[in-house]
């Protein structure tokens, strides 16, 4: 069959000119065709609403009940998990965390990504360029388990790597159990993700950067004006667009947190590394208080789902324009 | 930096611009040169700590260990990083092949052939691209017990599969829309049946995008922690991301071991991403763009 496909592609041309159907069945088997023709879509539809779309309408319903895994007796309490939420400090704390987090992620991973990304597209060297930008996405290729284990060793009090370091250039008298401490653990996590992360977002700015005509940066440097000034009145404007969708997918991003706090502190020492995640998987899986870990859920869903609302307006909006 | 805006002047002799354009250079050459020490010299070091004795490890972070000794590679098996590396591999390759097929079997649904409601399909499908994994957690608990998944690796296959659906066949189909239709309406003016056109023409034709889509399902499911952790129990059937977690929290007194077991999770990933590296780029730039 394989063969009689291939010899029919010269005559291609012809199935276009004929602009009619190409099949000429009747106006029955034709629809019964088309429901047939379901067949693609279904598999995936069906592992999308089994696995994904039921379990999140479940959790509206879960969140409305005091429930325990154990005993499997549900109970609905109306919004009194919600209530509970609101007055909860360590919630307020762990919401906090997660905003430090998406502000730092968006100076590192926006920001100072996007001027990176152009200063590296700057280079004359093409080899460069492109080394460059594979060493600086490394990280991004490992699992956060094992950048969190790897920071977890590098900011351990003994025979840590950040320690050694400031024992070396003299700074001993800041050495610290980086992580053991309330006040440096969030900072230390989130420096750990700037690591991770910057270089994902590097890569992309890059691929926008390359997508700018060459031609405007020949004409302005024509008109004197330096690489420098470039990036500030070429590039970082032309890749607005990317700019702003990295913010979204970034604070998105931020407020998924749960890997890399849960290798490295699992939310303390005293809940000051708590983040929406942590919370929720100790609501549910230590306390097995289902209900409360779903309106934890809730509030994750609506965080992400108006910043992807956001992200689509955002798109679409680009399209037209 | 502003000086190096200022040209450069036609005289041969070297004037203070001209310096402060090379000590520009330089200090640019310098931070580029040191953000990929931050980058890497964690990485080596997480290598050469695999080679030391513990007491290496807790005595002297810096220095080279005093003999290559691999068998903490060895020893991070024994302790069970050989049987998440199965795990790891098995529940990649099944979810991958999953994952790629159904995706690509939407995306030909939606794009190449007529179905009916393709819309409201489509806006289902590229819609679970806003939901996050961990809004379905709770209630995935009681399903998959109910479904007899729990504490299988079935479970992380079919969530793998179906949580990767949305974005693998947005990536698929958008290369999809784009390829031209007279192939497919000649092959249909011979006779050949929509699944033959899949399979003989418009698979083969995808091959770019499919490996990006392959790529980055691997990465994700070798990565991926949340799911492997509350959907497994049993030491046997971990995955590494979780597996290595508990390996570090078992294995207080080896930590020659648990670098070991770090530096076999991270290599395959970082071999895959420099060897796919124009794949990945396309599908990254793709799906967080388009």
């Amino acid at each position: 069959m394989s063969g009689n496909v291939k010899t029919v592609l010269p005559s291609a041309p012809l199935a276009r000119v004929a602009g009619a159907p190409v099949d000429l069945p009747t106006r029955r088997t034709r629809k019964r065709k088309r429901w047939q023709s379901l067949v693609w879509v279904v598999p995936g539809l069906v592992a999308l609403i089994l696995f994904v779309y039921y379990p999140l309408v479940l959790n509206f319903r879960y969140s409305l009940e005091t429930s325990n895994i154990f005993t499997g007796q549900q109970r609905f309490v109306g919004l009194s998990n919600y209530t509970k939420l609101f007055k909860d400090p360590i919630f307020f704390k762990a919401l906090l965390n997660n905003c430090l987090y998406a502000a730092i992620s968006i100076v590192f991973q926006v920001f100072f990504a996007l001027v990176l990304a152009s200063v590296i597209e700057n280079l004359r060297s093409n080899r460069f360029r492109a080394i460059l930008r594979s060493i600086y996405f490394i990280p991004s290729a490992i699992s956060l388990t094992v950048t969190g284990l790897l920071f977890s060793f590098i900011y351990q009090p003994q025979g840590g790597l950040l320690n050694g370091i400031l024992d070396a250039v003299g700074l001993a008298d800041l050495q610290q159990a980086w992580l053991g401490n309330p006040g440096t653990a969030m900072l230390g996590i989130i420096t750990m993700s700037q690591w991770q992360g910057f270089g994902y977002s590097t890569l992309l700015f890059a691929v926008a950067i390359q997508r700018i005509p060459r031609e405007l940066y020949e004409a302005s440097a024509l008109d004197g004006i330096g690489p420098i000034r470039q990036i500030f009145t070429i590039t970082i404007p032309l890749v607005r667009e990317m700019t702003g969708l990295m913010m979204i997918v970034t604070i998105s991003g931020a407020f998924q947190v749960f890997n890399e706090v849960m290798v490295t502190t699992g939310g303390g020492p005293d809940n000051s590394t708590q983040v929406l995640g942590t919370l929720l998987y100790q609501s549910g899986f230590i306390k097995n208080d289902f209900g409360y870990a779903a309106a934890i859920a809730t509030v994750i869903f609506v965080i992400t789902l108006v910043l992807a609302l956001i992200q689509v307006r955002y798109t679409s909006k680009r399209r037209v324009s | 930096m502003t000086v190096t805006l200022t040209r450069a002047t036609p005289r041969p002799r070297a004037t203070p611009a001209d310096f402060a354009r090379i000590l520009g250079k330089l200090v640019l050459a310098g931070f580029l040169l040191g953000l990929v020490i931050i980058v890497v010299y964690p990485l080596l070091w997480m290598a050469i700590s695999s080679l030391k004795s513990n007491a290496e490890v807790l005595s002297s972070p810096f220095s080279w260990p005093k003999s290559l000794d691999f068998g903490s590679y060895g020893r991070a098996f024994e302790q069970g990083v050989g049987s998440y590396l199965l795990n790891s591999v098995l529940v990649t390759v099944i979810s991958v092949v999953l994952t790629t097929l159904l995706s690509a079997w939407a995306a030909f649904g939606l794009t190449r052939i007529t179905i009916p409601f393709s819309n409201i399909i489509l806006m289902v499908i590229v819609g679970g691209l806003m939901l996050a994994p961990t809004v379905a957690l709770i209630p995935l608990v009681r399903l998959l017990q109910s479904w007899g998944l729990y504490d299988t690796q079935w479970a992380l296959i079919l969530l793998y599969t179906a949580f990767r659906i949305p974005f693998t066949t947005f990536l698929i189909r958008s290369y999809m829309i784009d390829l031209p239709e007279d192939v497919d309406e000649a092959a249909v003016i011979d006779g050949a049946r929509h699944h033959q056109i899949f399979w003989r023409i418009t698979l083969p034709m995808c091959t770019p995008i499919i490996i990006s889509a392959v790529i980055l399902q691997i990465l994700f499911a070798w990565n991926e922690f949340l799911f492997a952790l509350v959907f497994i129990g049993d030491d046997n059937l971990k995955t590494l991301p979780v597996g290595l977690a508990t390996l570090s929290s078992r294995a207080v007194t080896d930590f020659p071991a648990v670098f070991a077991g770090m530096t076999i999770a991270a290599i395959p990933m970082i071999l895959l991403f420099f060897l796919g590296q124009k794949y990945f780029v396309r599908g990254l730039s793709e799906g967080v763009g388009k």
